[in-house]
């Protein structure tokens, strides 16, 4: 019997990552803009989203794939409500979506004629960040009250994403939430970081989020 | 807390490379994770005993080298090792800092046992 050393040096990740291109691949052949939405669990996700839907319906045909870890179709009753394509991938206790589902999931979505998709992560601002999907650009959203250290605390989930939403403005009077702190940790870990605070319940703020997504779309069409 | 799979890829990039040499077992394997990378070595290593488990890597032992996180400066080119990713410049106190290291995450090399001459 003899021992052997074998060099490997590959990317404990890199089976995701390959899955990942052929996602984006895929979406590019549909001309579909995609986009990775991700959030802790109660930062108001689905509420922010089903308001970009409605604001944005009248100028692009959009789909939504929604991340849950249970069986639950909560989220996606309220997008089929809408009358939208949905299609919910069930990731059995796992914590974060991958690129091997979402593929399976992408079986099931016709992407022919939709402009944008938003796929909804899992809630969970650790996990999500080391899996990429293929999606265009990905967007945290965090929320006031989560409290205004979690750019300090998930420093991997500031890092890695392209656009910030700080949702629930409108319960800023009733919160010790110190925008500036938020802020600096923000800049730190992602500087110029595009960042639009709103209020997905009121509307507040959410034009410029739009105008600013309106923009990107039009821009990567062309491309 | 997506350890169970990341110690399924590393389950499987071990297979793959101790396959392709026809190996009968493998020994070792050896993981760098930079310091930056939100992996708990335990963790890894606990589901490592359980998906190894009637395979060739059956009890191969982990080894983790854990790269320190680096940053670069913009401001003043300072190169300095950190425990995380918010401090500032330790020579102007700058917080524009570009990381240069500690991302890393990858299998370095296994050690496989095989009949007969070396490999």
């Amino acid at each position: 019997m003899t021992s052997t050393r074998i060099p490997v040096v590959e990317k404990i990740l890199d089976a995701n990552d390959q899955v990942a291109q052929q996602n984006r691949a895929w979406f590019d052949r549909h001309r579909t803009f995609a986009i990775n939405v991700m959030a802790s669990p109660g930062a108001g996700k689905t509420t922010f989203i089903l308001k970009t839907l409605e604001l944005l319906s009248a100028k692009y045909r959009m789909a939504v794939i929604e991340g849950d870890t249970a069986p639950v179709t909560i989220d996606s009753d309220k997008v089929s409500a809408l009358g939208l394509p949905v299609v919910q991938i069930n990731t059995g206790g796992d914590c974060h979506l991958d690129a091997v589902m979402l593929h399976a999931g992408l079986q099931s979505l016709p992407l022919e004629g939709i402009d944008v998709v938003f796929i909804e992560n899992v809630g969970n601002l650790i996990c999500p960040a080391a899996f990429k999907l293929g999606s265009h650009r990905n967007l945290l959203v965090a929320s006031t009250p989560e409290g205004d250290d979690k750019p300090y605390k998930y420093p991997n989930m500031y890092r890695g994403i392209d656009v910030l939403i700080i949702n629930k403005m409108d319960l800023m009077p009733y919160l010790d939430f110190n925008m500036a702190y938020f802020q600096q940790g923000v800049e730190i870990l992602n500087p110029g970081l595009r960042t639009f605070p709103v209020s997905a319940k009121t509307g507040e703020g959410m034009s410029a989020w739009i105008n600013w997504l309106d923009e990107v779309i039009q821009q990567h069409r062309q491309q | 807390m997506h350890e169970l799979a990341v110690t399924e890829s590393v389950l499987e990039i071990a297979l793959r490379h101790a396959n392709q040499v026809n190996a009968e077992r493998v020994t070792d394997i050896f993981l760098v994770i930079g310091r930056l990378s939100s992996i708990v070595d335990d963790s890894v290593q606990f589901y490592w005993n359980m998906i190894a488990e009637n395979t060739i890597c059956q009890n191969a032992n982990l080894h983790f080298k854990r790269v320190p996180a680096r940053l670069r400066c913009v401001d003043c080119q300072m190169e300095f090792e950190v425990q995380d990713s918010l401090s500032p410049c330790p020579r102007c106190n700058s917080f524009h800092l570009d990381v240069i290291g500690g991302e890393e995450f990858y299998v370095e090399s296994i050690i496989v046992e095989k009949e007969g001459a070396a490999i």
